[in-house]
């Protein structure tokens, strides 16, 4: 009896010194996207500003919940994820408010925003072709849909369709080509693979430079984070791939964002929009291809030397909308297609 | 209170209490109230029959792995004595500390085509990343549960019973097989049930490796697919599995009567090269489950040492080892609660509570977690508004936003540990125990004091042990119902790992191992003391 004694006393006093943290002039952010990858700015924004930024990182899917079940009570003021589906719902469970900026209408451009002002795109990943040199002629490549032709048989490496990005990805194809076309794709897709989907974006990369398969799908940022490896062996290897940017003569590259909202119960809707505008200057822009080798959303700000040594695309200005409308018909798609 | 509500009114009380900690779980399994999801088809006619295959063949495959090494090492050591025995006695403890999708990731930085292993190795290496390589995985680090509870088993055993098998004519296999095995084999079964339970509920190994089970689905189709229904109706079937898994368990138990009499059976000392021969090969699981990783985690996070002196990395670990000994210590105390009311009283409240409590461990994190965020914030919502309506100020989310529900979350999470420790270890006392004490004049509460308490000893701290490691390890509770700027170790490791900057993850993976490894060494030192007399 005295442990759980012990144990109450212990409870209430964590309750005390975490519970109430009320201060004035602050802003709750609740980030899907890592704390190593936001902290750094919020620390900036502080600095700048006076306002104390309080965060909490997770999985978005679990962030959305949370926001959910706290309803009218929760005291979160922006919710930052790492790609426009999960905002998309965000919008559809009513959990994030409109806002009107100039500053955030003039910074990023009308499809990588929701039309309304419920959230913003904050940083541009795309989703690209990766290959050997030595195996593939950049010739022969061209468009996504060409993945799914007969040369590619067995050499190419894509992660699992439980991920996002391959998700994003299939809903972009959807919506140009229609649902149909998409299944037919990914099966042919399905029957190229090299193996079985295994690991993540930069084991993808690594499989190519090993010469399991010839060509891979994956984020931008991987490779850079991996041409700019501390570890010299990781560098070696991500410099033995290339990138090749897919329907150039068409819509452009896939790409996704990070991006925020301001949430529907904002206890401090107004420093979230301060943050907000602060997140797509020209400063923050910059910080994002420096450290973690995303393009900015508004063409024009300087990117990092590593970025402009891959060269300019052309980008599909589908709105990102579009992707969280069919990310379930694009689910449905990869499990008929038995894409795993 | 509790005391003036008589027994009746108390099972009452203490099943309400059970379906408070059975709650986050019954929410989410609920849904099947609503009727299947219109998506159920579609998943029934293309990913579920292979969820289900091959939830099953992970089970299978780790069952046996786990059986072997542990019922197999927690012989030796119960009953054998050779060089390094001693060192060995915790050692074999090690993997516990290593959550499985941390020695999965490093297992595949060992094993990668560009790493130095492979570099200086001319035969090729095999991927682990398969359903094979799952099962490695899990076994390495899940035979400690089966190995801690068939050493306590097989450590209590009565020599009594050896001595008559031997005196009709038994030899040792024989002996094993027939009388050690059945006698361990109720705490072999409650081991091998948290092995199987993790392994289902297992989530970050499994998407690693592209492995696609009931848990990985059920992730996709609540966020990929958008169906919560259907994604909940998933961890219906997994609950249900779970529940066969416990009934299993209890039927295993319940064939089991006869309490161990008598003193334990003196260790045999084998001769110097068989006993060095067995030492090297109880050696092997932990080199592959503990050593080589952690080597491997030491080379990663070599050049980032520095990191260590941060005072940021030291608030990691405060918070870790708060969350982590809350948990241990709530759990054990509302497992002991739940357990022990039954066997003062098992009228069918109590029976129901016991068993409700387990259900935590089978949902995946995630799921869990997202259940303790609708049951907590439904309170909070609730109270706040109660309070707005009678005028008084409102405290916020009091639990769903604090600390709290991170505890809350780990201890419905890792109840069925001490709940089925407790449970094996009180069913070895034989009940005249309980009647002497109580002819005598025991009230309960100087019965659990004077007579059980000493007695559950080492059940009590193998179980709390186990949640703390458990805790430390635990990652998806403390991701989503983290109050602001908090963060533990694992949630560190695992955002750095899971964005494959494994390197940057090695340093607080590493913290978590040796935060790990400390607690071991006390536990086995609390199992040297002599083993209890049962009976």
């Amino acid at each position: 009896m005295r442990r759980l004694g012990l144990l109450v006393a212990l409870l209430t006093a964590t309750l005390i010194t975490t519970g109430c943290g009320t201060q004035t002039d602050e802003v709750n952010v609740y980030s899907a996207r890592k704390e190593a990858l936001i902290k750094p700015l919020l620390d900036r924004f502080s600095e700048q500003t006076g306002i104390t930024v309080n965060l909490i990182t997770g999985s978005a899917d679990a962030l959305v919940e949370r926001l959910k079940a706290e309803g009218e009570h929760s005291p979160a003021d922006l919710l930052i994820t790492v790609d426009a589906g999960r905002l998309y719902r965000a919008q559809q469970e009513g959990l994030l408010a409109t806002t009107t900026s100039d500053e955030l209408d003039r910074q990023v451009p009308p499809a990588l925003r929701e039309p309304e002002g419920r959230w913003f795109g904050l940083s541009v990943r795309g989703r690209v072709i990766v290959y050997a040199p030595d195996r593939v002629d950049p010739a022969n490549l061209s468009t996504y849909e060409a993945l799914a032709d007969p040369q590619w048989a067995g050499r190419i490496c894509i992660r699992s369709s439980d991920n996002i990005y391959n998700q994003s990805l299939v809903a972009s194809l959807i919506a140009h080509d229609g649902e149909q076309a998409t299944r037919q794709w990914a099966e042919g897709l399905v029957a190229n693979m090299a193996r079985d989907p295994v690991g993540g974006d930069r084991d993808q990369i690594k499989a190519v430079a090993a010469g399991d398969c010839d060509l891979a799908v994956v984020n931008t940022y991987y490779l850079g984070m991996m041409q700019a490896d501390q570890d010299a062996e990781t560098r070696d290897i991500a410099h033995r791939v290339r990138v090749f940017w897919p329907n150039q003569d068409g819509r452009g590259i896939h790409i996704n964002i990070s991006g925020a909202g301001i949430t529907a119960n904002a206890p401090n809707p107004d420093n979230a929009q301060k943050l907000l505008e602060f997140l797509v200057s020209d400063e923050s822009q910059r910080w994002y291809a420096e450290t973690n080798h995303e393009y900015p959303v508004r063409p024009g700000v300087a990117t990092s030397e590593l970025l402009q040594s891959w060269g300019d695309f052309k980008q599909d200005d589908l709105p990102l909308v579009k992707l969280g409308e069919l990310n379930a018909d694009a689910v449905k798609v990869m499990d008929q297609a038995g894409w795993k | 209170m509790l005391a003036r509500a008589g027994a009746g009114g108390r099972s009452w009380l203490l099943l309400a209490l059970a379906l408070v900690l059975a709650a986050p779980v019954l929410v989410v399994a609920g849904s099947w109230l609503a009727g299947p999801s219109p998506n159920w088809p579609h998943l029934r006619a293309t990913v579920l029959p292979g969820y289900v295959w091959m939830s099953l063949l992970l089970a299978l495959g780790t069952g046996l792995g786990t059986l072997v090494i542990g019922v197999g090492s927690a012989w030796a050591m119960a009953r054998l004595r050779f060089p390094g025995h001693r060192l060995l006695e915790w050692a074999l403890l090690l993997p516990l500390a290593c959550p499985a999708y941390l020695i999965a990731y490093t297992w595949t930085g060992l094993l990668a085509s560009e790493g130095a292993l492979q570099q200086a190795l001319a035969v090729p290496l095999p991927d682990i990343r398969g359903p094979a390589g799952a099962v490695a995985m899990f076994t390495l680090v899940l035979y400690p549960y089966v190995y801690l509870m068939a050493r306590a088993a097989f450590i209590g055993q009565a020599a009594l019973a050896q001595e008559v098998a031997r005196t009709l004519g038994a030899g040792p296999w024989r002996r094993f097989f027939r009388v050690a095995l059945p006698l361990a084999r109720p705490a072999i079964v409650a081991g091998l049930a948290l092995v199987l339970m993790e392994t289902l509920a297992d989530y970050g190994t499994v998407a690693y490796f592209g492995v696609p089970t009931l848990s990985t689905g059920i992730y996709r189709t609540w966020f990929g697919l958008g169906d919560r229904l259907a994604a909940a109706q998933l961890a219906g079937v997994l609950l249900l599995a779970m529940v066969v898994l416990l009934w299993l368990e209890r039927h295993a138990r319940q064939q089991r009567r006869i309490a161990g009499n008598g003193e334990p059976a003196p260790p045999r000392t084998l001769a110097r090269g068989p006993g060095s021969l067995l030492a090297a090969l109880l050696w092997l699981p932990i080199l592959l489950g503990f050593i080589l990783p952690m080597l491997q985690l030491l080379l990663w996070s070599l050049p980032r040492w520095r990191e260590l002196l941060a005072p940021d990395f030291l608030a990691l670990l405060g918070t870790s080892l708060l969350i982590a000994g809350s948990t241990a210590i709530a759990a054990t105390a509302l497992g002991l609660l739940l357990i022990w009311a039954r066997r003062l009283r098992a009228d069918r409240p109590r029976r129901a509570a016991a068993r409700l409590a387990g259900f935590g461990y089978a949902v995946p994190g995630t799921v869990l977690a997202v259940g303790v965020v609708m049951v907590l914030a439904t309170v909070d919502r609730g109270l706040n508004d109660g309070l707005a309506a009678l005028g008084l100020p409102t405290p916020g989310l009091l639990f769903s936003g604090t600390l709290f529900a991170v505890i809350f979350a780990c201890t419905v999470r890792f109840l069925t540990i001490p709940v089925q420790g407790l449970d094996a270890g009180l069913q070895n006392l034989s009940p005249n125990l309980d009647s002497a004490a109580r002819s005598l004049g025991a009230r309960p509460a100087a019965l659990l004091r004077r007579v059980h308490l000493p007695l559950l000893r080492v059940p009590l701290a193998t179980s709390a042990l186990l949640v703390f490691v458990d805790t430390l390890k635990e990652l998806p509770a403390a991701l989503v119902l983290r109050p602001f700027n908090t963060n533990t170790l694992a949630v560190r490791a695992f955002e750095l790992a899971s964005d494959e900057q494994l390197a940057d993850a090695a340093l607080p993976a590493l913290a978590i191992l040796l935060a790990g490894v400390a607690p071991v060494v006390l536990l086995t030192r609390s199992m040297r003391v002599p083993h209890a007399p049962s009976g």
